[in-house]
C-alpha cells in the first residue's frame, strides 16, 4: 500500500472532469479530500491524500498526467533550511497536521515530516527566520 | 563566621580555570550532580554552572559609528537598508532598533502583517559581513555641512558596532493563551480562539536568571556570551523587578529580573543572532545569551539545580485581558508541563509549544563551558550587584525543599 499527500492542477479546460471519481473507480483508489479551490478563470486546485496498491497508485498517477492534470508531491513542495531554522516553535501551533513537530523533548529539535503536510502554508507566513519553503505551481 | 559550609571566591574559581582544574557543567547536568551528591557536596565539585537561552527580544538594538565624511554630516536622520535607525546623537552616531521596520513595509495594513525587514534583520545582516546601504540626512551646520550621504559599507568599514540590548534574559515570563472567539497575532505568536493553545517563552532549567534567582552573581561587569563572542552585563534590564511573587525555590512566577548586556559585534556568529518576522506583530531580534554562574557555596549549587518541574508560570490571555490591561490570570503551570507538549488550564488540556529555542540554549551553554575549560574564558565579580529582592535571606529558600 502506498499514500501520498498530492496537489493537482485542473487547466480549466479539463476543470469539469471528475477526475477524482476515476481515480476511485477505475483505478480502486482511495482518495481523502484536503482542500480544493476553483478560482474565477475556472482553473482548479485539488490536495489529496491518495491511497492504494502501488500499481495502481502509478497507473493512477499517469491517468491523471495524460489527461492534462498537473502533479506535484507534496513532501517534494516543501523544504526546512537547517541553517536557518534555530528550533524555536513558532510554526508549531498553526500546524493543522502535525507535520512540524518537537518529538525529543529532552532535546526540543523542531522537526519536519514532509509526508505529514499537506501544503497549507500557514508555517511559512508564520517562521519568524522564515526557514520554511514551499513550492508552488510554475 | 560564614552561614555556608562551603566558601569558595571568584579569584579561586579563576586560578583553577587558569590551572585546568576547573570542574565546568551546565545548568542540565548540575540537576543530576545535586541529585546525587546533595548541595554541600556538589558546591566542592562544581566549580562553575553554564547557562544559556535564545529568544527573540524586542529591547534589542545597536549602536553604530560610521566615520566622518567628506565633507561632513550631521546626520539626524539615518536609514540602514532602508530601515531607520536613531540619529539624534552625535553627528555619526546612531543607534538601530531591534523593531524598526523598512520603509514603506505595508505593516498591519493588510492583517496579519509579514514584517519581513526590518531592524533586527539589518543587526544579523552587519553580522554576517553582508553589505548595507546607508543613507543620512542633515540639515547643515558650519561644521557639518553635508545635508545627504548615501554609501554601501559592511560592517568592517563601521568605527563602531556594538550590540547594546536594554533588556534581555527576562527571568521566567507569561504563558499565552487567547480566549476569544479570533485568532490574534501576537509577539507570542499566533494564539488560537478559545483556549486552542499556549506558548512560552523561557529555557526554563536552563535560563541565565532561573539559576541565580536573587543575581548574587551576575551583576554589572559580568562577562557573558553574547551571540557567540564575549559580552558584558553592563546595568539591569528595563522593566527589572526583584519583587515579583516567587515559589518556594525562590524563583519568580512571571517576568522579573533583566539583564542589559553589551559586545563587540564584530566578533559575534550570526548562528546565535537572527531577525526575526512575527507575523502581524513586527520585527525583532533572537540573541543567544549565555551566562557563567560561580558556583561559590552550597546555596549557589541550590540555585544552579532547579529543574524544569520547580519553576511556575502564570497563564495571561493575551487575547482580551493583555491588551486592555487587566489584571487578571488563569492559573499556574510549570516548565515540566510546558515542555511536554500540553498543560491543563481550568479543566481544559491544551497544547503548548515553545518560542524560546531550549535546543539552542543548550548550544550556547556547551559553548560557553567549553570556552572555560579551554581557559579563553574566565568569570567575573560583579561590580555592583542588580537591584536586589527583599524576599532573600542566606540559606533561606534550601530548607524548604530539603
Amino acid at each position: 500500500m502506498v499514500s501520498k499527500k498530492i496537489m493537482l492542477r485542473f487547466p480549466k479546460e479539463i476543470s469539469d472532469k471528475p477526475f477524482a471519481s476515476d481515480l476511485s473507480r477505475k483505478y480502486n483508489l482511495t482518495f481523502n479530500i484536503m482542500s480544493a479551490q476553483i478560482f474565477p478563470r475556472k482553473e482548479g486546485h485539488l490536495i489529496i491524500e491518495l491511497i492504494g496498491e502501488q500499481k495502481n497508485f502509478d497507473e493512477g498517477i499517469e491517468y491523471l498526467k495524460d489527461n492534462g492534470v498537473e502533479i506535484q508531491f507534496i513532501e517534494d513542495s516543501i523544504t526546512k533550511d537547517e541553517e536557518k531554522c534555530y528550533h524555536c516553535g513558532f510554526c508549531l501551533p498553526v500546524c493543522p497536521t502535525k507535520a512540524l513537530v518537537i518529538e525529543n523533548r529532552k532535546t526540543m529539535k523542531v522537526e519536519l515530516h514532509k509526508e505529514n503536510c499537506i501544503a497549507c502554508g500557514y508555517c511559512v507566513k508564520v517562521c519568524p527566520v522564515k526557514a520554511i519553503e514551499l513550492s508552488e505551481f510554475a | 563566621m560564614s552561614e555556608f559550609k562551603v566558601n569558595k571566591t571568584v579569584d579561586e574559581i579563576n586560578e583553577k580555570i587558569k590551572n585546568g582544574e576547573a570542574v565546568v557543567v551546565n545548568a542540565e547536568e548540575m540537576i543530576d550532580i545535586v541529585e546525587k551528591k546533595g548541595i554541600v557536596d556538589a558546591a566542592r565539585t562544581v566549580d562553575v554552572v553554564t547557562t544559556g537561552t535564545f529568544g527573540t527580544m524586542c529591547s534589542s538594538g545597536a549602536v553604530i559609528n560610521f566615520g566622518h565624511t567628506k565633507p561632513k554630516i550631521k546626520a539626524a536622520k539615518v536609514w540602514l537598508n532602508d530601515v531607520e535607525a536613531y540619529g539624534a546623537v552625535a553627528a555619526v552616531d546612531a543607534y538601530i532598533g531591534a523593531t524598526s521596520v523598512k520603509k514603506d513595509d505595508p505593516l498591519n495594513a493588510v492583517h496579519p502583517g509579514r514584517f519581513s525587514y526590518g531592524g533586527g534583520h539589518v543587526i544579523e545582516d552587519l553580522i554576517a559581513g553582508k553589505k548595507i546601504n546607508l543613507a543620512a540626512e542633515g540639515y547643515g551646520t558650519d561644521c557639518y555641512p553635508s545635508k545627504y550621504i548615501e554609501m554601501e559599507m559592511t560592517i568592517n568599514d563601521l568605527k563602531e558596532a556594538t550590540l547594546m540590548n536594554l533588556r534581555n534574559s527576562y527571568q521566567n515570563y507569561s504563558v499565552a493563551i487567547n480566549t476569544t472567539d479570533k485568532t490574534v497575532y501576537t509577539y507570542m505568536g499566533t494564539l488560537k480562539p478559545r483556549m486552542a493553545n499556549a506558548t512560552y517563552s523561557s529555557a526554563g532549567q536552563l535560563s541565565p536568571l532561573m539559576n541565580d534567582p536573587f543575581y548574587l552573581t551576575i551583576g554589572i561587569g559580568s562577562r557573558i556570551f553574547l551571540a557567540g563572542t564575549e559580552g558584558y552585563v553592563v546595568y539591569h534590564g528595563t522593566q527589572h523587578n526583584p519583587n515579583e511573587e516567587r515559589n518556594k525555590r525562590g524563583v519568580p512566577k512571571t517576568g522579573a529580573g533583566a539583564l542589559s548586556v553589551m559586545g563587540d559585534m564584530k566578533s559575534m556568529k550570526d548562528k546565535y543572532i537572527k531577525g526575526a518576522s512575527i507575523l502581524g506583530y513586527g520585527v525583532s531580534l533572537s540573541v543567544g545569551v549565555g551566562v557563567p554562574i560561580p558556583i561559590l557555596n552550597e546555596e549557589m549549587a541550590f540555585f544552579t539545580s532547579i529543574k524544569d518541574e520547580e519553576i511556575d508560570a502564570y497563564i495571561y490571555d493575551y487575547g482580551y485581558d493583555y491588551p486592555r490591561k487587566i489584571d487578571n490570570n488563569y492559573g499556574l503551570t510549570n516548565y515540566k508541563d510546558l515542555r511536554s507538549g500540553e498543560i491543563t488550564v481550568g479543566a481544559k488540556k491544551i497544547p503548548a509549544t515553545p518560542l524560546s529555542s531550549y535546543y539552542m540554549a543548550v548550544d550556547i551553554a556547551e559553548v560557553l563551558k567549553q570556552w572555560i575549560m579551554d581557559k579563553r574564558f574566565y568569570i567575573t565579580q560583579p561590580t555592583q550587584l542588580l537591584p536586589q529582592s527583599k524576599d532573600y535571606k542566606p540559606m533561606k529558600y534550601t530548607k524548604y525543599c530539603l
